[in-house]
């Protein structure tokens, strides 16, 4: 045990096992330490920021006191860093009925009486000490900050970002990860549809674990989380509470060492089952009318949702510590202020309907223990017994923390990267062999060792399974369905994070658009470095205004998410990644489009077009070894016009299918549209490959590069004419440049392979890696 | 035709079970609570598959001592037809209407795909409307799904011909590739001595509307309704 007196995290359990121990342990009650300077900076609390503590109390904070500003004031809780960027970001609309920021996920109508409530957050930190807890518990906590709401979650996403797996730490963190995943979301029964995945040596030590969730309900269900109506009784239901995931918020908010696996305790331990039955009863209560608000207990678990509840509601709440329940003995209030235990929630109930709401948790053997009510007021009164042990203002917690502005300055590296001159690159001279090392690379390959552990299809609403451009599942009883789609290239926002950026809000839209979703909002989860370093503090004003473009073009609002900042590992700040969480719906879904080729002799199109851009791209990183460039331009108005053309000829009927062409560019594309889930793959025969200024691209851009607001098509020969005014009309550059046929891909004189031979490839690339050690 | 589907705290397959019998096939379709100690009058009764308290401990093995689980053990002897899907399956297991035990599977993933059946007997209450031989595409969602029991047992199921469905390739083909949990002799899917009590692995109510990409598992909804 190291020095009780000098770091917050003292109580180190080092493994699962132990915890569970101490369940049954009798532990003794811990004495607070006396606050030094050395106490206070190890709460990650500054000087400043410590006066402003005193002067918002009038005296000095003690030892719980401290812990309760630290964990509130964290860049995990407070956003202190980011705040005054994320408000340029556009958050209204017509739809929204939440506004990002006002509850614990934005809320947007998609008509029919029905309304969507989604999110994305990010799980890095745990994630990278014990990925599957890490993992697990993520997906626990986003899926709470959707039925906390009233919604009924339908469907989970995850974004993933590991270091090269041909890596021993990738591999474990992938199969930790996946299996954390997994484990939480199969058994509390919610499909994950889908997501993304990249591997880059950037990610190496911090891996991005982002983990994303929506709900549906009906406008009337609802709810929010403010404590009002003074004498209004408040609950703890669920899960007891430990010392499992002490700190955890402001764990996520410093940067990962060498010392963090020491760290273990701030990991918190995951019980999918109770959290099945928290979600049942918790909707059932929200049905049954007879509470007021409902908070989960996440990030800073009892100090957050107590503080946050009074203060959207304008009241004070006082709550009695010794009514808690307790899975551990010896617990001083600090650490069950700060405790992070798991499948937690708070509600506000009404007086004289304790008995129904008790009743309710009672069906799905849960208690729901009266902790405490709603007061006059503006304070947070923690008691203990009769002891008061912590006053604070609830809004100077919620709402009142300290804003910086930080320095910025642009990197030095983007002087190197910039310079970057195609020419210094040879060409291929066997395209075949660089089209194989593509389909061999893991980002690019196939995805299905890792989904095929996840229960994609509980619910029975499922239509596109992973694989496709975006998941797309239905609303049972309407013709409604919900297209979702993550993404975020990070090597480009490395290279131009303003541009990489717009192109992952623009790809996320394509992917949608492309299954026929019309997109209605975002939610972003920010990944970056430390904000202190004005590079880094650059790199994400760059993204955030690349993603409020993107967003105000297509006229998509976002709703909510989350910022991850300190993502460093000992050799340095991973690639900003901005992960673009989109969601679209289809008014009728029986006009959706798969993204693979359905019939022999259908006409291949290519909508869009292409330069001579191989910046950033996978076949410059994976084939020439070089990460450098800029990233493809991406012109918004041009993106806008290809979604006008994909929708009309959706509505027209004339698509078969619809590709989106991203990582690996036209080749990599195309031969995916050949590749069928149901083992019906099928062949292309092409004998032009799009190019509209003939000399000016070079073959591999042609075929490799990653030109933006570009999508492969596939019609029937009889649509051929219907599908071209489409295109004329909306003024979209296409070229016809071949048909499905026979069983290789054959593109021009350039490539020619059989599809199965590229199927082994790119299906056999992930499990390959994984089952060799090293 | 009245049908009752069972649901455990952690069950997740119920709403999929009762989606289908109720809008799909029209039966008069009811949700009964695990703490019920009486089951009304029915013409099928469905375990869904799930996590029905967890699973923590051994899939099921907490399950069998639900309150309702008598009933439908006594529902059960008495010849009223029984389905246990997926967790279902693994319940009837563990609380003896079926012979055998579950183990992880042996790639010790959870594994959600579909895969090829056989229908391996098509003259029980179950399959009924099925060719003998017929394959059909319906998929698996199970970390602990390889069936295993004692060589009598095996004998017994194989000779009396209890074995309805088994893992083969799209071609019908038996093979050890195609077997993706590792179950003796392939099993899928078995049936009691009487005929009335079926577990299987696979989940019908997955495919069983065209928009879901198949209508295989609707067979079976359609013989029971025979």
């Amino acid at each position: 045990m190291g020095s009780v007196f000098g770091n917050p995290f003292w109580f180190k359990l080092n493994s699962q096992r132990e915890i569970m121990n101490t369940m049954t342990e009798q532990t003794q009650r811990k004495q607070e330490p006396e606050i030094t300077p050395e106490v206070i900076a190890d709460h990650g609390i500054t000087p400043e920021e410590y006066s402003r503590i005193k002067e918002i109390l009038g005296r000095e904070p003690n030892f719980t006191e401290l812990g309760i500003f630290s964990v509130m004031w964290s860049e995990h809780c407070s956003y202190k860093n980011s705040k005054p960027l994320l408000k340029t970001l556009p958050t209204s609309g017509p739809k929204v009925m939440v506004k990002a920021g006002e509850e614990n996920a934005g809320c947007l109508d998609i008509g029919d009486g029905y309304a969507v409530v989604f999110k994305i957050e990010s799980h890095n930190h745990p994630s990278a000490i014990e990925p599957f807890q890490g993992a697990a518990t993520g997906l626990g906590g986003i899926l709470r900050d959707i039925f906390t709401m009233g919604a009924r979650p339908i469907m989970n996403m995850n974004s993933l970002r590991f270091g090269s797996l041909d890596t021993k730490e990738a591999k474990h963190l992938l199969k930790g990860v996946v299996a954390g995943v997994a484990h939480y979301g199969n058994c509390i029964g919610i499909p994950t549809v889908g997501g993304e995945i990249y591997f880059d040596e950037s990610y190496s030590g911090n891996p991005l674990v982002n983990v994303m969730s929506m709900g549906l309900l009906k406008h009337e269900e609802l709810s929010k989380g403010a404590a009002t109506g003074v004498g209004n009784p408040i609950f703890y239901v669920g899960a007891t509470t430990g010392r499992d995931g002490l700190g955890g918020a402001a764990f996520a908010s410093k940067e990962l060492t060498e010392e963090s696996t020491e760290d273990r305790p701030a990991v918190q331990v995951g019980d999918p089952f109770k959290e099945k039955l928290l979600l049942e009863a918790c909707l059932e209560v929200i049905k049954s009318g007879e509470i007021v608000g409902i908070q989960d207990m996440g990030a800073a678990g009892l100090t957050c949702s107590t503080c946050e509840t009074a203060s959207r509601g304008n009241s004070g709440v006082q709550i009695d510590l010794n009514k808690v329940p307790m899975r551990e003995t010896g617990m001083i209030p600090y650490e069950t202020m700060l405790s992070e235990s798991q499948e937690r929630m708070l509600i506000i109930g009404k007086k004289g309907k304790e008995k129904e709401v008790e009743a309710i948790f009672e069906k799905w053997d849960l208690h729901a223990v009266n902790i405490g009510e709603v007061c006059e007021g503006h304070m947070m009164r923690v008691f203990e017994g009769e002891k008061l042990v912590a006053e604070i203002p609830a809004k100077a917690l919620a709402d009142d923390g300290p804003i910086y502005i930080r320095e910025e300055k642009e990197p030095e590296y983007l002087k190197e990267t910039r310079a970057f001159d195609i020419n210094t690159v040879k060409e291929p001279t066997d395209f075949n062999e660089t089209l194989k090392k593509l389909m061999d690379v893991p980002s690019i390959a196939s995805k299905s060792w890792i989904y095929e552990q996840y229960d994609h299809m509980v619910r029975t609403d499922s239509v596109y399974i992973p694989g496709h451009d975006a998941a797309l599942v239905r609303i049972k009883g309407t013709n409604r369905g919900l297209a979702v789609s993550t993404d975020c290239n990070g090597l480009y926002c490395y290279l131009d994070p303003y541009e990489g950026a717009k192109i992952a809000v623009s790809e996320a839209a394509r992917n949608v658009v492309c299954v026929g979703g019309h997109p209605i909002g975002v939610t972003d989860c920010l990944n970056f470095g430390n904000p202190m370093k004005p590079e880094i503090f650059w790199q994400f004003h760059q993204a955030i205004d690349g993603i409020k473009d993107a967003c105000n073009a297509f006229d998509v609002p976002i709703t909510g998410g989350n910022v991850s900042l300190y993502n460093e590992n000992p050799s340095g700040a991973i690639y900003p990644t901005p992960t673009i969480g989109l969601v679209g719906v289809l008014p009728d879904i029986e006009l959706r489009t798969p993204s693979a080729f359905q019939e022999q002799g259908d006409v291949i199109y290519l909508m869009g077009e292409t330069f001579n851009e191989i910046g950033g791209s996978q076949y410059l990183a994976e084939v020439q070894g070089v990460r450098a460039g800029l990233p493809p331009k991406l012109d918004l108005e041009k993106e806008k016009q290809l979604y006008k053309a994909i929708h009309q000829s959706q509505q027209k009927k004339l698509l078969r299918s619809c590709h989106d062409l991203s990582d690996g560019g036209f080749a990599v594309a195309l031969t995916e549209c050949c590749f069928s889930e149901s083992g019906k793959s099928l062949g292309a025969k092409l004998d032009s490959l799009g190019v509209f200024n003939e000399g000016e691209v070079r073959k591999d851009a042609l075929l490799f590069g990653e030109s933006q607001s570009r999508v492969i098509a596939s019609c029937d020969p009889e649509n051929v004419e219907a599908l071209e005014v489409v295109l004329k009309e909306t003024k979209v550059p296409f070229q016809k440049v071949g048909v499905v046929e026979g069983n290789r891909v054959q593109m021009d004189k350039l490539i020619d392979l059989p599809v199965s031979e590229l199927e082994q490839i790119f299906r056999q690339a992930i499990p390959r890696r994984m089952e060799t050690q090293s | 035709m009245k049908a009752s589907v069972v649901v455990f705290p952690g069950s997740n397959c119920d709403t999929d079970c009762f989606n289908v019998l109720s809008s799909v096939m029209g039966m008069d379709t009811e949700f009964v609570w695990h703490k019920e100690t009486q089951l009304n009058k029915t013409d099928l009764v469905v375990l869904p598959g799930g996590f029905s308290y967890g699973d923590y401990l051994r899939t099921g093995a907490i399950a069998r001592f639900s309150p309702i689980m008598n009933e439908v053990i006594s529902y059960a002897k008495k010849g009223g037809k029984v389905i246990g899907i997926c967790n279902g399956f693994q319940i009837l297991l563990e609380s003896g209407l079926l012979p055998g035990a579950m183990l992880p599977n042996r790639s010790m993933k959870f594994i959600c795909k579909p895969v090829w059946l056989r229908c391996e007997n098509n003259d029980t209450a179950f399959t009924n409307k099925m060719n003998s031989g017929q394959l059909i595409q319906i998929p698996i969602a199970h970390g602990e799904g390889n069936y295993t029991a004692d060589d009598d047992t095996i004998q017994k199921l194989k000779d009396e011909n209890k074995i309805i469905f088994k893992y083969v390739s799209e071609t019908g083909e038996e093979a050890d590739c195609f077997n993706p949990n590792g179950s003796r002799e392939s099993i899928a899917g078995i049936i009691n001595d009487k005929g009335n009590i079926l577990g299987m692995m696979p989940h019908p109510e997955r495919v069983s509307e065209e928009i879901l990409g198949g209508v295989d598992g609707k067979c079976i909804w359609e013989s029971v309704l025979v």
